[in-house]
């Protein structure tokens, strides 16, 4: 609720806010809620424990960001031989760009989209400057790059930071998997820098597309609340709801945009225009599936902490684990990967 | 109320059911385990620390608890986790003890950022502050134990939180953590320490505590000022030498001695020079415990 209505945070005891810290820490967004009170002025007023766990997350998430600028310099200074506009997407675009959502949220890679033909020059350059690829296993790096929209992480030797190369927002396997052109085609630069992200709309697909076909939603709490974020940011823009429904046509994106705003408005209350939701509402899946979907996305994008799980919460994890496999590749395709998977894990060869 | 006014049974009943809530210094932590050693842990060594009431505010919940359920049984594990989140490898579950003091160790030192969080031994007398900087094996936990077994008050003998708003240095009075040879120094140092069970085989060698002294205990959420800042260094044979060290140095060294000194930033930077600006600075080589006691006992006069 205080993600809602910040100003119900002066109303809570000092249990509550135990359990409001602990829940916000497990979703990666304790920095987060920190701006969110200081954004209506009562961040000093919180009593003296839960206020010193929010000034030590954002005391981190301050760092976290001075690590980010000199990051995305090293980025630009790496590809600067070849000639392509440096486009970052997710976190690293929030904060290029100044949203609200970048505000806290603290994440561990960065990740930039290429245009296919040149992800091999863009490897290239980043291994020559000190990146090295994280997987040498031969199965994992031939299904990346077979099947996936990035190729393997790159991780830096000394800075020990990771870096996604993207060439396209979802698997080439995928049933909406867009075309990664167009995308391109539509990116706004960042004023006084030559770095670029993608338009204001294609930002809210990208995020709604990776929270809707996400495998572990270990922070589908957060990544529910940039969608918010980035909503009430834009919706200020002229237009920019008829540019994001247009754009989610053009992209084939309209069934995760429902997704987004159907469970922004149920969990987070995010004002949508009532003409807007019965447009999207045309990509509404049939009220079978749409009963099944509220029954897991509900209880999933909940912060994942013993507190806000109920008996079925693993098994509604599972099943969108199980169902992101399948929106993003064919059954003859996944089978067959999920079974190597199960077995090298009970093996103990790979973590996840 | 105390701990220590709780039966063991009592205690092992609240560890079950995740209700063991105790006051360390500033912070209120809260430990379940079904583990019975915990118990034992907690009665020799936290027996002076309050136990708050169910309405108050937990800094840090943990528990100790074993990997999975074959590993209860067969070369039995334990782990540590801070509210769901598991930090470590797992260890035998001869540690689960040793474990919950690193645990909480590494529980303040990474969500503490309201301080300058020194690798540092720290005790008090007159009001004025020493804090012992020192790299494993310099010899600062001996040194902290001893002084805290002369009447000195102990503020940690592990970490020294320098708060970023006024200056001083804020306890976390825990058992004091010794290793290997340090052990049988300070049993043939004081006669009147209470010392928990020594876990041998852990990847720091033969580890063992010591239980703070109630004053210290009591004292858990008073502040003191930094006044001496002293680099130690356990030499065998070498004498009793306590060396002027520059300021300049003396920043350089401290720097290198924090957890979280680049987290901090500029303000870091701040904190680290105020306290250098606060404290005489020097080095500190020796062998023998009680002229370091008598020297310090004279310099704190």
């Amino acid at each position: 609720m205080v993600f809602i209505t910040p100003r119900l945070a002066l109303n809570l005891n000092l249990r509550q806010w135990d359990l409001l810290i602990r829940q916000a820490r497990s979703a990666n967004v304790l920095a987060t809620l920190g701006y969110l009170l200081d954004s209506v002025g009562i961040l000093n007023q919180i009593p003296a424990q839960p206020h010193n766990h929010i000034k030590s997350a954002q005391t981190y998430a301050d760092r976290f960001y001075i690590s980010l600028k000199w990051e995305i310099i090293c980025i630009q200074e790496a590809l600067k031989s070849i000639n392509i506009p440096l486009v970052l997407l997710k976190g690293s675009a929030y904060f290029i760009a100044e949203n609200n959502a970048a505000k806290g949220r603290i994440f561990s890679d960065v990740d930039i989209i290429v245009p296919e033909d040149k992800l091999l020059e863009v490897e290239a350059a980043l291994i020559k400057a000190g990146w090295m690829t994280n997987t040498i296993d031969p199965y994992n790096q031939k299904y990346y790059r077979q099947w996936m929209h990035e190729i393997p992480p790159l991780r830096h030797l000394k800075r020990q930071t990771s870096i996604d190369v993207h060439h396209n927002i979802l698997p080439r396997t995928a049933d909406f998997c867009p075309d990664a052109n167009k995308l391109l085609a539509n990116i706004v630069k960042i004023p006084d820098k030559n770095i670029w992200v993608l338009a204001p709309e294609d930002r809210v697909l990208h995020s709604a597309t990776h929270l809707f076909h996400e495998g572990e939603l270990k922070s589908g709490f957060r990544d529910l609340s940039d969608l918010d974020l980035l909503l009430k940011e834009f919706s200020a823009e002229e237009n920019f709801w008829a540019k994001l429904q247009q754009r989610a046509e053009e992209l084939n994106q309209q069934i995760p945009l429902y997704y987004a705003l159907r469970y922004t408005c149920r969990i987070l209350q995010t004002p949508v225009p009532e003409k807007v939701l019965k447009v999207s509402q045309e990509a509404m899946p049939n009220i079978i599936k749409q009963t099944l979907m509220d029954a897991l996305f509900l209880r999933a994008l909940m912060p994942d902490h013993e507190s806000c799980n109920n008996n079925w919460t693993g098994l509604a994890r599972w099943l969108l684990f199980v169902r992101s496999h399948w929106l993003k590749m064919p059954l003859h395709l996944m089978i067959p990967h999920l079974l190597r998977k199960g077995f090298r894990r009970a093996l103990g060869k790979e973590q996840h | 109320m105390k701990l220590a006014t709780l039966s063991r049974k009592e205690v092992i009943h609240s560890l079950n059911r995740k209700r063991l809530r105790l006051k360390i210094g500033g912070f209120n932590v809260c430990l379940s385990s079904p583990i019975p050693e915990v118990a034992d842990h907690l009665l020799c060594l936290y027996g002076a620390f309050e136990v708050v009431d169910d309405e108050a505010f937990i800094d840090f919940y943990t528990s100790l608890a074993s990997p999975s359920k074959v590993r209860r049984y067969f070369r039995a594990q334990v782990n540590f986790s801070f509210d769901g989140y598991v930090p470590f490898k797992p260890l035998p579950y001869k540690q689960a003890s040793a474990m919950f003091e690193w645990g909480l160790n590494w529980c303040i030192a990474n969500h503490s950022h309201h301080y300058l969080v020194i690798h540092a031994a720290v005790v008090e007398r007159n009001s004025q502050a020493f804090i012992f900087p020192g790299t494993p094996g310099s010899g600062k936990s001996t040194l902290c134990a001893a002084l805290a077994c002369s009447g000195w008050r102990l503020l940690s003998d592990e970490m020294t939180l320098l708060s970023v708003a006024d200056g001083l240095v804020y306890p976390v009075p825990r058992p004091i953590s010794l290793k290997n040879r340090s052990l049988d120094v300070i049993r043939n140092f004081s006669s009147n320490i209470i010392m928990g069970p020594v876990v041998k085989d852990t990847a720091k060698g033969a580890v063992g505590h010591v239980r703070p002294s109630d004053e210290s205990v009591d004292l858990g959420e008073v502040p003191a000022k930094p006044a001496k800042l002293i680099f130690p260094k356990y030499l065998e044979n070498s004498n009793t030498d306590l060396i002027p060290l520059s300021k300049s140095r003396a920043l350089l060294k401290i720097a290198e001695n924090c957890f979280n000194y680049n987290i901090l930033g500029v303000q870091g930077f701040k904190s680290v020079s105020d306290l250098i600006d606060a404290s005489d600075c020097y080095e500190f080589n020796y062998s023998c415990l009680e002229e370091a006691v008598a020297l310090f006992a004279e310099l704190a006069h």
